[in-house]
């Protein structure tokens, strides 16, 4: 256990979130050896950085977001927020640490209980943390409370007089605030987004992506932002992580994934998303993958039957990308850390040049 | 969507038109006369009696869709854009009240009766859904379902059928046709099962296939592939296809022309291109600038976050008719003539140049790019 004075490093230097080869397996149905849904995943979010984690269904992008709040546990691995380890703390020691970390969902009717009023959603993290404005109290008044609730749902956009309400009577939108300003009422060092504008209306995506971005610089947490939307990513990441089948297969500072892609799963999936303009997207160069993810997630590599984990001896892309040659098929690649002008990048593919130099997987396959 | 009395005769059904006998061989995509739409809906309205009074879903929305045409229909949760496209297959509960004419290569299908909507839906005018683990039969053989649609509406025997069921399969890009037949839905995963969907939709060979978000459940590179196939079908069969989605990625990606939906209304209508370049409506303005694209944070001034533009306000309910454009408040524009009219779907007098499409039209009483001076809806 690592909550020695010593692992901890000084207040204000550690990042917000560092996570060290995390893996979560799961036991497959009907005993067949274990789902590998997250294989080894290190990233970092640095205090104040919002960093993007990015895939499509099944890549594990969102256990991760489960584990680093610790609503599951990591078969291996580490998790440190604010320089703790958090990994295999008990319920009852972690919760006074919970006030560091939280997470919005991607659908707030299902994670705001609908018989609670507003005033209770967002005040229960405050009674329980004991902190109004900021600064631990033994035991706070009721009318505390409810200032710093209205002072809060002010933050996030919503008339005080939203406090006396319950979650079915506001929009999606609005519900989504709530819980923003649930997850923020303690002025958490970290905070986890798990998709939190897949489930709302492109006008209200809007509203709430320049929320987040407004509170993220006004408050400076840490910001892990788990999204398959792209350009939800590209506008409020200063990094980029990408996940294919439980692996981070590509990181780079947001500008530069965008401009230039090495990883030829990440050209596809930038390649893949339309553009909303019509003489753009008709002249965009793209990348048609064959297959998808589900059912490859249990292909070769897989556990064998004693449960015991093998490491996985090919690239997990191999069996779509377009450019995958012998190698890709026997070795899984390294990832290796690339030159580049923004910071550093990382990619894990046989095929990028140690200079940084990428193949162009859209010359390979290209449908027009 | 499949239908369940066998479509042993061919007798004319219940629709009035002359050209009744015609159509009524099923496989004439061709068919249309050029120019002509095979799809033509006129002032379709759709209520619900709800507690607190009428719902009015759709409010007198028309469109038409020629062989060969990808028309999108947009617009947020709400709008009605899917129950208009349920309105016009027939498949709203006894609850809804319908009005307004939909005409199949001139045939009346408002009002027409079940049974001879059966026959049409999934030979003439079929349709796919957003999530096909929903639409599939999860106990019926991926053939069998396929089949189901050939016996019924073309009289083919069980081994006819499955033969077509092959190449249809084949067609619409899953590998290994023969041996998939037999699998069943949970077997497949969710592009190959939307392309199952597709095959049975297309079976048939429709004059119109209405596809309701279908790629909307599925991740982006899969999407890519769906899209691909739903533009093949319509060059290789002719088939007009209408679009319903949100994502405006999609329909700069798919549609010919677009109709863009606003609680219940069309408010504009126009081709792709002249839409997403010069659109008149100020709520599409706004849909537009709501989406972030690639460069949005690039193009902020030094030191500042990018921010997307958001529609002020929400949605009105949909318990009223008013006579006023319903996105009057939340409008910048608006001003008493708003309030004290509805505005009709109409021509749009603009200071287009040569290229502006002629078909362009808009409910706005000031439209952008008419009266405003350039650049003035650009202020945040």
């Amino acid at each position: 256990m690592s909550t020695a004075p010593d692992a901890t490093a000084p207040e204000g230097t550690a990042p917000a979130l560092e996570v060290r080869g995390l893996v979560r397996h799961f036991a497959a149905p009907r005993g067949k050896g274990s789902v590998r849904a997250v294989d080894g995943v290190s990233l970092t979010v640095g205090r104040g950085e919002v960093v993007g984690l990015v895939g499509e269904s099944g890549s594990g992008k969102s256990t991760v977001g489960r584990c680093v709040v610790r609503l599951d546990t990591p078969t291996a691995g580490t998790v440190r927020i604010g320089g703790t380890d958090i990994t295999r703390l008990s319920r009852r020691r972690l919760r006074p640490l919970r006030k560091d970390f939280n997470i919005v969902y991607q659908d707030p009717s299902a994670s705001l209980d609908p018989r609670m009023r507003v005033s209770r959603i967002v005040g229960e993290p405050l009674l329980l943390h004991r902190v109004v404005s900021g600064t631990a109290l033994r035991g706070c008044t009721r009318d505390e409370v409810r200032g710093r609730v209205e002072e809060l749902l002010g933050q996030v956009g919503l008339p005080p007089g939203t406090a006396d309400r319950r979650p079915h009577e506001l929009s999606g939108g609005q519900r989504q605030r709530v819980s923003i300003a649930r997850a923020l009422a303690v002025d958490p060092m970290l905070l986890v987004a798990d998709e939190p504008t897949s489930a709302l209306d492109v006008s209200v995506q809007a509203s709430v992506l320049n929320l987040l971005a407004d509170l993220q610089r006004d408050r400076g947490f840490g910001c892990l932002f788990i999204t398959h939307d792209l350009a939800a990513v590209e506008f409020l990441a200063d990094r980029i992580a990408v996940m294919y089948l439980g692996e981070i297969i590509e990181t780079a500072p947001a500008a530069e994934l965008f401009a230039a892609p090495k990883h030829p799963y990440t050209q596809a999936l930038l390649s893949a998303v339309p553009v909303p303009d019509p003489p753009v997207q008709r002249a965009r160069k793209r990348i048609v993958l064959q297959g998808d993810l589900s059912g490859s997630a249990l292909g070769p590599g897989l556990p064998g039957p004693g449960g015991v984990a093998q490491t996985v001896d090919h690239c997990r892309f191999h069996t779509r990308c377009p450019l995958a040659f012998d190698r890709c098929r026997t070795e899984a690649p390294e990832h290796r850390t690339l030159p580049g002008p923004g910071g550093t990048r990382t990619v894990a593919c046989h095929l990028v040049a140690d200079d940084g130099t990428a193949p162009d997987a859209a010359a390979a396959h290209v449908r027009p | 969507m499949n239908g369940t009395t066998p479509a042993a005769s061919d007798a004319a059904s219940t629709a009035s038109t002359p050209s009744t006998a015609a159509a009524a061989s099923t496989a004439a995509a061709g068919g249309a006369v050029a120019g002509e739409p095979v799809l033509r809906v006129r002032d379709l309205s759709v209520t619900f009696h709800a507690e607190e009074g009428e719902v009015h879903a759709v409010d007198r929305i028309g469109f038409d869709v020629e062989s060969g045409e990808v028309l999108a229909v947009v617009g947020e949760s709400g709008c009605g854009k899917s129950v208009a496209s349920l309105a016009v297959m027939g498949l709203l509960p006894g609850t809804a009240r319908v009005s307004g004419s939909v005409l199949l290569r001139g045939r009346e299908l408002a009002g027409a009766e079940e049974k001879s909507l059966r026959r049409v839906r999934g030979s003439e005018l079929s349709m796919i859904f957003q999530e096909p683990m929903t639409s599939l039969n999860p106990v019926l053989s991926v053939g069998r379902q396929i089949g189901e649609v050939l016996r019924r509406h073309q009289g083919l025997d069980r081994r006819e059928a499955k033969e077509r069921a092959v190449e249809l399969l084949d067609s619409v890009g899953i590998p290994a046709p023969r041996r998939r037949i037999h699998e069943y839905p949970h077997q497949l995963s969710g592009g190959m099962r939307q392309r199952v969907m597709i095959a049975i939709a297309v079976a048939c060979d429709p004059a119109v296939l209405i596809a309701d978000e279908p790629t909307t459940a599925l991740d982006v590179t899969v999407q890519a592939g769906i899209l691909d196939l739903l533009t093949s079908l319509r060059e290789r069969l002719g088939t007009a296809i209408v679009l319903i989605t949100h994502d405006l990625g999609v329909v700069a990606h798919t549609a010919d022309r677009v109709l863009v939906m606003y609680a219940g209304r069309a408010v504009e209508h126009a081709r792709a291109d002249e839409l997403f370049a010069r659109p008149r409506h100020p709520y599409t303005r706004g849909l537009l600038d709501a989406v972030p694209r690639p460069g949005t944070r690039a193009a902020a001034p030094a030191g500042e976050r990018a921010r997307l533009r958001e529609i002020p306000g929400i949605v009105p309910g949909l318990s009223r008719q008013p006579d006023e454009c319903t996105f009057a408040p939340r409008c910048s524009r608006a001003d008493e003539e708003c309030t004290a009219e509805r505005p009709a779907l109409t021509r749009s007098a603009g200071t287009d140049g040569d290229d502006a499409d002629p078909g362009h039209t808009v409910a706005c009483f000031h439209p952008l790019g008419a009266t405003a001076a350039p650049g003035e809806e650009a202020a945040p």
